[in-house]
C-alpha cells in the first residue's frame, strides 16, 4: 500500500511539475467535450445517414440545382442548392427549407455573388442524378438514398460529401419543456403563421440533449434562446494523404489526423502563452483545408462564422513507411484516403469545393471567391521596430537616433496601449506623449512611420467623446437583455462596438480623418489587436455567445469580428487620405478575406526555439489560404531570449513577410545594439539583406495581389509531384526562386536542407555556389549564416545600396542577379511604382519582364499601356553559372551601342557587368559576345 | 542629439557620370590625412589593396573597392555612405544632399551660432560649476578635517564613558545579588505550592481516565479496553497490538486504581481524551479557502488590473492576520496557567526597586555608549567613503534631493537609496539602495548605482542607474525607466564639472561657418 500511494504521489507531484511549465492554461478552454454541440455531433455514428435527397424535388436552371432533403427521423427537410461557379468550383449549399426564423448566412466575405457557369444534366433514374460540370469530363452525383454527393472526373472520384453520412443538420426548434413557460408569449409571435403544422409534430421525434437550450462553461451560462442550431457535413478525400490551412493553430504545416484527441477548432481567441503543436484554437479562422497530392490540388472552403471544429482522419494514418510499402508489396488494394468532418455551431451550411487541379488553381479559385492580398506600402515590408511600450517621446526619440548611431535600418516604429490616455484608442497620454504631431514630424523627417494601437474595446467613461458618440448611436454590441455589453479589457469597464453593423464602420472609419484623431499624421498607421474579441471576464476570454449584433447573436458572427475591425480600420486610413494612400494595419485576429485589409501576426509568441520554429508552418499555412501578410514576433513576444536567439529570429523574421520584432513590457530592452558589438552586427546585417531584396518582396506583394498567389510558400506549392516536398515545414520558398533555410536550431553547427527540382541547379545567395537540385544538402552554418538559395533560371533584383529607410532607398540603382539554369536561361520581373499610393491603378507603374536567353539579357515592358517614370537605373548585372564572354555590349532603347565592362570569376563562374547604367523603366538588351 | 552633422564634403570636385571636371584638387570626400592616396591621373588602389582601377572610376558612383574607398564622395567620415543623398539633410551644408532633389537649408550658420551659443552656456557652466567643486573640494577637506577632531573628541568621551559603564555594572551587579537571593526565595515558595495544586489535578484526572478506560466498570482497565487508544501505540507505524498494549500495561492483562498509577505517569502525556478528542480538532481550515474569483481573467497578472499597488497591499493584510492569530493564541495560554503569583514582601519589593535603579542608570550609560560607537563607526565610514579624488561628493551626504512628474515623486539620498511616491497617496516604493560607483574605469565617478530596491511582479529587484553631469546646482534633472524596473536619473552636481580647456586652445573649426 505504501509503495503504491508513494507513487500516486510522485505522479501527482511530476504532473503538477509539467503543467506548471506548460505555459497556457488549458482549463480556461473548451474540448470538443465541453462544447455542448461539438460533443453531440462528435457522437454520430458514421453510415446511418437519415438523409434522403426527394429526386421530384428537383429543380435545374441554367445557374443551379435545388433538390429538397429529408430527414427520416423526423421529417424536417432541407434545401440544397448546388452551383457551378466559374472557375472550376462546386458550391452547395444546405438550408432549412422553412426554418423558425432565417439562419445566419455570411456576408462581406465573399467579394461578390460568384458568377455561375451552367450546369446539365447527364442522366437520371430513382436512385440518383448525373450531372455535368462542365470542363474536362466533371460530373456530380447526387445518389438519393442515403443522400451524398459524388464529384467525379472521368473515373476518379475527386472528392465526396456525406459518404460517411455525417451530414447533421440541427433545424431551429420550439422550446418544449416546462421551464420555457415564461417566455411563451414571446416564443409564439415569433412563429411564422405560414409554417406547417408538421413542423410541431415533428418535434416529438428529436430528444432534448443537454446543453441544447443552456450550456455552462466554469461560471459563465449560454443562455440559448434559439437551441440547438448546429451543423456537420463529412467529405472525403480518395487518394490524398496530405492536408493543410485551417489556420490558426500552433501547428505542423501538414495537418494531423484528430481520431485520438480534439478537432481542430476554429474560434477566435486570445490564448494567453500558447501551446504548440495543438489543435485548440489561436486568434484567428480561416475555414480552408488544401487537400494535395502528386496528381492534384482541391480546396474545402466552408464559410461559416461560428465556431467551428474540423476532424480529420485518415486510413494510413499511423502506418509506418514499411506499413505502407507491405501493402504495397501485398497488393493491398485500399487506396489511401483523407476523411475530413466540419461541425459548426450555427448558421448554414454552404462549402465552395475548389477542384484545382493545380495548387496555383485553387489559390486563384479562392482568390476569385474572398479576393487577393492588398497591396501594401512597400515601407510596410521593411524592418517594423515595436515593444510595449515605448515609454514616451524622449523613449522614441532615442530608439530612432539609436538605429542611426548603429547604421541599421528601420521604417516603423510602434506604440503599443500605453501611448494611449488611460487606455482610450485615439488619445495620447498627455505626459508622455505631450506633441505626437513633434513626435511623428520627427520620424517623418528621416522618412520614417509610426504605427499606434487602436484595439476595439471602449472605455466605459462619458468623459470619452469615442465612448459617448458610440453609445448614443447605439452602436454597441448588446447584451441579451438588450443593455450594451459591458466586458473587462485593458481600460477596466469596456464596450464593444458593433462592427457587423455598415454604419458603425463608416462611423470608426471617419474618426481616422486628421481632424478627428488628434495627434496623428500622414505616416501614422495603425495597429488593431485584441479583436477576437477579447473580454477578459468573458467565456473563454472572449464574448458571451449570447450577445447581440443587431438580430443577430455573437454566437453567429464571432469568427467575423476581428474582420470587421480591420476592414473599418483600413478604410478609415485610406479615407483620410481621399483616397489615394494605400493603409497598412495588422490585426490580431481575422477571418477568410481578411487578406484584403492588411497584415496579420501570430499573436503572443514567446521567446524560445519551438516559437521561432513554429512561425514557419504558421505563416506558410496562413499564406496558402491566402493571407500572406503574415509575421511573428522577432524575438518573441514572452519571456527574454538569449542573444543567440534573437538573432537567429532576426535572420528567420528578415526572410518571413511581416516583419516586425517585439516584446512583453516584463522584458528586459531588446534593441538591436543592446547584445554586444558582435551581435549588432548579425542583427545589421540580417536586416540590411531584407532591405536590399525589397525590391523583390515588393514585387511578390504586387503578384500576389494581382493573382492570390501565396508569396511565403511551402516548397509543395511549388513541386506539387515531388512527395519528398509534401511535408517539409522548416524551410520555405519566398515566390518561386529564393529558398530559405533559416537556422531555428540552437548551437547549430550545419543545417540540411532540402533543394528541390530534378533537373534544376540552386546558387547559395552568399558564396554563389552552385548546388544541384533534388538532394538533401547539408549546409555548415556559423552565427552569421543564414542559408538562403537563388533558382537557377531566375532573375532578382537588388538594391545593395541600403539607407536608413526604404523610402530613402527608393531611387538607388538596382543590381540584377541573373541565375541561369542548366539551359542557359532565366527569367524575372521588375516591378516600380511610387511605392505608397493607389495610383497603380491608374496604371502608374513599371512593369518589366528580365529575359536571359541566347547570351543576352533583356529588358521587356510587360505593361505597355502603364506609365511610371523612375530615376532608378541598373548599376550592375551579376550573371551566375556563365561563362566568360569576350566583349559584353549594352543596347539602349534608342539603339546606342556601348561596350561594357566586365569581370570574370572563374572559380565560381560569376560575371559581373560594371555600371551599364541604364534606367530601370527604359528597354534594353545586354549582349554576350 | 542634434540631427545636423558638420560634414565637410568640399566641393571641389563636382561629377557627374562620365563627364570629368578640369580642375581637381582633391576629391570628394577625400580627408587631407588620405589624399596621398589619390594621385590626380594616377591608377588608384583601393586603400584594402582588392583593386586598382583608373583615377576616373573615384567617385563615379559605383563601388569598385571591397571597402568602398573608390568612393570617399559616398562614404564621408562624418555620416555613413547610405546618408548620403538619401532625401534626409544630415549636413548642415548640405552637402549630402547634392543629388537627391531633397530641398535643404544650409544652416550651419544658425547652427553654428546655436552650437557657440549651447558651448559659451556649457562652458559658463563647466567655469562657474568648476569654481563650485574647488569650494566643494575645500569643505570636504574642511568637513574631513572637523569629523577627525570630532572622531578624537568623541573617542576621549568614549574612553570615559566605557570606565562609567564598568562602574555602573559593578553598582549593578551587586544590587542584583540580594535581589536575585529574594526573588528565588519567593519564587521557589510558589513552586511548591502549585506543585502541590498541580499533583491534585493529575490525581484527579487520573481518577478520570480510569473510569474513561473502563469501559466495563469492573474496576479494571484491561488490555482490550486500552485498544481503541491507538495514540498510546508505541510503534505508530502498524496497528496497536494487544501485545503492545500488554507491555504498555507492564506486562500484566489489567490494572487496579492503585497500578494504574504508574501506567498513568508513562502514558499521560500521549492520552487523548475521549470526550475531548472529538470537539477540539474540528474548525479553524474553512476560512482559509480563498473565495472563487468573479472572472476568468487571473490568467492576466497585474497589468490588466489598472494602476493599483495591489500586491504590497494584500501581503500587509496578510501579516495582520497572522498577528490577530498570534495574540488570541497567547491568551489561550495564559488562561491555562494555574493561578497568578502572590506579590512579593515588602522586603523583597525594595531589594527589586534598588536593582532596578542601578539597571536603568547602567543602561543609561551603556546606551549613551552605543550611541558614541554608532557615531564613531558613521564618521570613520563617512572620514574612509569613496566621495571622489577630491572629496567632492562629500557634501551630498545625507542630504535627498526630489524631482516631482506627473504620477510620482522620486527621492534621490546619495550614498543612500532611490525611492518613488505616487503623488497622490500611496506607498513609497525602494528603487535601490547605494551599491557603487559604476562609470567607466577612466571616469568611474560618473555613474552612480543603486541596487536591490523592491522586487518587481515576475521580474528583478527595482534597480536605479544615476547618470551625474556638470551643473551648478545639484538638482535630480529627469527620470526614466528605459527597461521594466531599470531606472535611469540624471543628476546635474558641480562635483563632476571638469576645468574647460582656456579659451585660445580650443579648436577654432567650427567657428569660421
Amino acid at each position: 500500500m505504501a509503495s503504491f500511494t508513494e507513487r500516486m504521489a510522485f505522479v501527482l507531484v511530476m504532473a503538477l511539475c509539467l503543467s506548471g511549465a506548460l505555459a497556457v492554461d488549458r482549463g480556461n478552454f473548451k474540448t470538443c467535450d465541453q462544447s455542448a454541440f461539438c460533443k453531440r455531433q462528435r457522437a454520430l455514428k458514421p453510415g446511418e445517414s437519415p438523409y434522403r435527397a426527394l429526386l421530384e424535388t428537383m429543380e435545374l436552371t441554367n445557374t443551379r440545382l435545388t433538390l429538397q432533403l429529408i430527414n427520416d427521423n423526423n421529417k424536417v427537410r432541407l434545401l440544397l442548392e448546388l452551383y457551378r461557379l466559374q472557375g472550376n468550383i462546386t458550391r452547395v449549399k444546405i438550408n432549412e427549407l422553412k426554418p423558425l426564423k432565417p439562419r445566419f448566412e455570411v456576408p462581406d466575405v465573399l467579394v461578390r455573388e460568384p458568377p455561375t457557369e451552367p450546369l446539365s444534366l447527364l442522366s437520371q433514374d430513382e436512385n440518383g442524378v448525373v450531372l455535368s460540370l462542365g470542363a474536362e469530363s466533371q460530373r456530380v452525383i447526387v445518389s438519393a438514398r442515403p443522400f451524398r454527393l459524388d464529384i467525379m472526373e472521368g473515373r476518379d472520384v475527386l472528392m465526396s460529401l456525406n459518404s460517411r453520412g455525417l451530414l447533421a443538420f440541427e433545424h431551429l426548434r420550439m422550446r418544449k419543456d416546462t421551464s420555457q413557460a415564461d417566455s411563451e408569449a414571446e416564443k409564439k409571435e415569433e412563429v411564422d403563421p405560414a409554417n406547417p403544422a408538421e413542423q410541431t409534430t415533428k418535434d416529438e421525434d428529436d430528444k432534448d440533449e443537454d446543453g441544447m437550450w443552456e450550456e455552462t462553461f466554469k461560471s459563465h451560462t449560454d443562455g440559448k434562446p434559439n437551441g440547438p442550431s448546429a451543423i456537420s457535413l463529412d467529405f472525403s478525400l480518395p487518394g490524398v494523404e496530405h492536408v493543410y490551412g485551417i489556420p490558426e493553430h500552433a501547428e505542423t504545416l501538414r495537418l494531423k489526423t484528430t481520431d485520438n484527441g480534439d478537432p481542430y477548432r476554429l474560434y477566435n481567441l486570445d490564448v494567453f502563452q500558447y501551446e504548440l503543436f495543438n489543435p485548440m484554437a489561436l486568434y484567428g479562422a480561416v475555414p480552408v483545408m488544401l487537400a494535395h497530392n502528386s496528381q492534384r490540388t482541391t480546396g474545402i472552403f466552408w464559410l461559416n462564422a461560428a465556431e467551428t471544429w474540423v476532424d480529420i482522419s485518415s486510413n494510413t494514418a499511423g502506418k509506418t513507411v514499411f506499413g505502407k510499402m507491405l501493402d504495397y508489396v501485398q497488393g493491398s488494394s485500399e487506396t489511401p484516403q483523407t476523411d475530413v468532418r466540419w461541425i459548426s455551431e450555427s448558421g448554414i451550411i454552404d462549402v465552395f469545393i475548389m477542384l484545382g487541379p493545380t495548387p496555383k488553381d485553387v489559390f486563384s479559385q479562392y482568390a476569385s471567391l474572398t479576393g487577393t492580398q492588398s497591396f501594401p506600402p512597400l515601407s510596410s515590408l521593411a524592418y517594423h521596430q515595436c515593444r510595449w511600450n515605448y515609454n514616451d517621446q524622449e523613449d522614441v526619440k532615442l530608439v530612432d537616433a539609436g538605429f542611426d548611431e548603429h547604421d541599421i535600418p528601420y521604417d516603423f516604429i510602434w506604440l503599443d496601449i500605453e501611448h494611449t490616455d488611460g487606455k482610450r484608442y485615439f488619445t495620447w497620454d498627455p505626459h508622455k506623449f505631450a506633441t505626437p504631431k513633434e513626435m511623428l514630424q520627427g520620424i517623418m523627417d528621416k522618412k520614417r512611420k509610426m504605427v499606434a494601437i487602436v484595439d476595439p474595446h471602449i472605455k466605459v467613461d462619458s468623459n470619452y467623446k469615442i465612448h459617448n458618440e458610440i453609445r448614443s448611436r447605439g452602436f454597441y454590441i448588446k447584451n441579451k437583455d438588450g443593455g450594451d455589453y459591458e466586458g473587462w479589457c485593458w481600460p477596466g469597464s469596456a464596450g464593444y462596438p458593433d462592427f457587423t453593423c455598415a454604419d458603425m464602420r463608416s462611423w470608426w472609419a471617419s474618426m481616422f480623418a486628421y481632424d478627428q484623431y488628434g495627434g496623428s499624421m500622414e505616416n501614422l498607421y495603425t495597429w488593431n489587436d485584441m479583436n477576437e474579441p477579447s473580454v477578459f471576464n468573458g467565456p473563454e476570454v472572449t464574448m458571451h455567445k449570447d450577445a447581440m449584433h443587431g438580430a443577430w447573436e455573437h454566437r453567429d458572427v464571432h469568427n467575423l469580428y476581428g474582420f470587421y475591425v480591420q476592414m473599418a480600420t483600413a478604410e478609415g486610413l485610406i479615407q483620410r487620405s481621399g483616397g489615394v494612400e494605400r493603409p497598412f494595419v495588422l490585426t490580431r485576429a481575422f477571418f477568410a478575406g481578411s487578406q484584403r485589409y492588411g497584415a496579420v501576426w501570430t499573436g503572443d509568441n514567446a521567446a524560445e526555439w519551438d516559437h521561432l520554429k513554429i512561425s514557419i508552418p504558421m505563416c506558410l499555412s496562413l499564406g496558402l489560404v491566402g493571407i500572406s501578410f503574415c509575421g511573428a514576433d522577432v524575438g518573441g513576444f514572452f519571456k527574454s531570449p538569449s542573444s543567440e536567439l534573437l538573432v537567429r529570429w532576426y535572420q528567420t523574421g528578415a526572410y518571413q513577410p511581416f516583419f516586425r520584432a517585439h516584446a512583453h513590457l516584463d522584458t528586459p530592452r531588446r534593441e538591436p545594439w543592446l547584445f554586444g558589438p558582435e551581435n549588432t552586427a548579425l542583427i545589421r546585417e540580417a536586416v540590411r539583406q531584407r532591405y536590399t531584396l525589397l525590391p523583390y518582396w515588393y514585387l511578390q506583394f504586387y503578384q500576389a495581389h494581382c493573382t492570390g498567389q501565396p508569396v511565403m510558400r511551402p516548397l509543395w506549392v511549388e513541386y506539387p509531384q515531388d512527395p519528398a516536398t509534401f511535408a517539409i515545414d522548416d524551410e520555405f520558398l519566398i515566390g518561386t526562386d529564393l529558398l530559405v533555410h533559416p537556422v531555428t536550431e540552437e548551437g547549430a553547427r550545419g543545417v540540411t536542407a532540402y533543394l528541390p527540382g530534378k533537373n534544376e541547379v540552386w546558387f547559395d545567395v552568399n558564396t554563389f555556389q552552385k548546388h544541384n537540385g533534388a538532394q538533401n544538402l547539408y549546409i555548415p552554418v556559423t552565427m552569421s549564416s543564414i542559408p538562403v538559395f537563388q533558382r537557377g533560371g531566375s532573375i532578382i533584383p537588388r538594391k545593395l545600396r541600403v539607407r536608413r529607410s526604404s523610402t530613402c532607398m527608393e531611387h538607388d540603382p538596382y543590381t540584377l542577379f541573373v541565375a541561369l539554369n542548366p539551359q542557359r536561361t532565366a527569367e524575372g520581373e521588375l516591378y516600380i511604382d511610387d511605392g505608397h499610393t493607389f495610383n497603380y491603378e491608374k496604371k502608374e507603374f513599371i512593369h518589366r519582364k528580365l529575359f536571359f536567353a541566347n547570351n543576352i539579357l533583356s529588358s521587356i515592358n510587360l505593361a505597355p499601356d502603364a506609365k511610371f517614370s523612375t530615376q532608378s537605373w541598373i548599376e550592375r548585372v551579376i550573371i551566375l553559372g556563365a561563362s566568360k564572354p569576350s566583349k559584353v555590349t549594352l543596347q539602349t532603347a534608342d539603339g546606342q551601342e556601348s561596350q561594357l565592362e566586365f569581370e570574370f570569376d572563374s572559380s565560381m563562374s560569376v560575371l559581373t557587368l560594371r555600371k551599364p547604367g541604364m534606367n530601370a523603366g527604359e528597354d534594353w538588351k545586354v549582349m554576350l559576345q | 542629439m542634434s540631427g545636423h552633422h558638420y560634414c565637410h564634403l568640399v566641393l571641389l570636385l563636382v561629377l557627374s557620370t562620365g563627364a570629368f571636371a578640369v580642375e581637381v584638387h582633391r576629391p570628394r570626400g577625400v580627408p587631407l590625412s588620405k589624399l596621398q592616396f589619390y594621385e590626380e591621373g594616377k591608377p588608384f588602389t583601393c586603400l584594402d589593396g582588392s583593386h586598382t582601377i583608373p583615377f576616373d572610376r573615384i567617385n563615379d558612383d559605383y563601388c569598385d573597392c571591397q571597402d568602398g574607398s573608390d568612393e570617399p564622395g559616398f562614404r564621408s567620415v562624418f555620416i555613413p555612405s547610405s546618408r548620403i543623398n538619401d532625401g534626409v539633410c544630415d549636413c548642415c551644408d548640405t552637402t549630402d544632399e547634392y543629388n537627391s532633389g531633397a530641398a535643404c537649408q544650409n544652416t550651419c550658420k544658425e547652427l553654428g551660432r546655436q552650437e557657440q551659443e549651447s558651448l559659451r552656456k556649457l562652458t559658463e557652466i563647466a567655469n562657474e560649476g568648476f569654481l563650485l567643486k574647488q569650494q566643494l573640494i575645500q569643505e570636504a577637506k574642511r568637513g574631513i578635517e572637523d569629523k577627525k577632531t570630532k572622531l578624537e573628541e568623541i573617542q576621549t568621551s568614549k574612553k570615559a564613558l566605557e570606565d562609567k559603564v564598568e562602574a555602573l555594572r559593578t553598582v549593578k551587579e551587586t544590587a542584583e545579588e540580594p535581589e536575585k537571593e529574594a526573588k528565588d526565595r519567593h519564587l521557589k515558595a510558589w513552586e511548591d505550592q502549585k506543585a502541590v495544586i498541580r499533583m491534585e489535578k493529575d490525581m484527579a484526572k487520573m481518577a478520570e481516565v480510569f473510569l474513561e478506560l473502563d469501559d466495563d466498570a469492573d474496576g479494571f482497565v484491561s488490555v482490550s479496553e486500552l485498544l481503541s487508544h491507538s495514540e498510546l501505540d508505541p510503534n505508530s507505524e502498524d496497528s496497536f497490538t494487544e501485545a503492545e498494549a500488554q507491555t504498555l500495561l507492564g506486562g500484566v492483562d489489567k490494572l487496579d486504581t492503585e497500578g494504574f498509577k504508574s501506567f498513568w505517569s508513562t502514558v499521560k502525556e500521549k492520552y487523548k481524551s475521549e470526550v475531548t478528542a472529538d470537539t477540539s480538532v474540528e474548525s479553524p481550515q474553512e476560512e482559509t479557502t480563498e473565495p472563487a474569483s468573479e472572472h476568468d481573467s487571473e490568467q492576466y497578472p497585474e497589468d490588466d488590473v489598472p494602476e493599483d499597488e495591489g500586491e504590497d497591499d494584500e501581503e500587509e493584510e496578510d501579516d495582520d492576520a497572522d498577528d490577530v492569530h498570534y495574540k488570541a493564541t497567547q491568551e489561550q495560554k495564559d488562561d491555562e496557567d494555574e493561578g497568578v503569583m502572590p506579590p512579593y514582601d515588602d522586603k523583597t519589593q525594595s531589594l527589586i526597586d534598588a536593582a532596578q535603579k542601578a539597571r536603568d542608570e547602567f543602561n543609561e550609560v551603556e546606551r549613551s555608549l552605543r550611541e558614541v560607537s554608532d557615531q564613531i563607526s558613521n564618521l570613520e565610514k563617512e572620514i574612509s567613503f569613496d566621495f571622489g579624488p577630491s572629496g567632492e561628493f562629500a557634501y551630498l551626504y545625507s542630504q535627498c534631493y526630489d524631482l516631482t512628474t506627473s504620477e510620482y515623486i522620486y527621492r534621490l539620498c546619495p550614498f543612500n537609496r532611490v525611492s518613488q511616491k505616487p503623488k497622490f497617496g500611496g506607498s513609497e516604493t525602494s528603487l535601490g539602495t547605494w551599491g557603487k560607483w559604476a562609470g567607466p574605469e577612466d571616469d568611474v565617478h560618473s555613474v552612480m548605482k543603486y541596487e536591490h530596491g523592491q522586487g518587481c511582479w515576475q521580474g528583478p529587484n527595482r534597480s536605479t542607474t544615476v547618470k551625474l553631469t556638470c551643473g551648478t546646482e545639484t538638482v535630480v534633472m529627469s527620470t526614466s525607466e528605459p527597461s521594466r524596473c531599470e531606472y535611469l536619473m540624471e543628476f546635474t552636481t558641480p562635483a563632476v564639472c571638469k576645468q574647460p580647456p582656456a579659451p585660445e586652445s580650443r579648436p577654432r573649426e567650427h567657428v569660421e561657418l
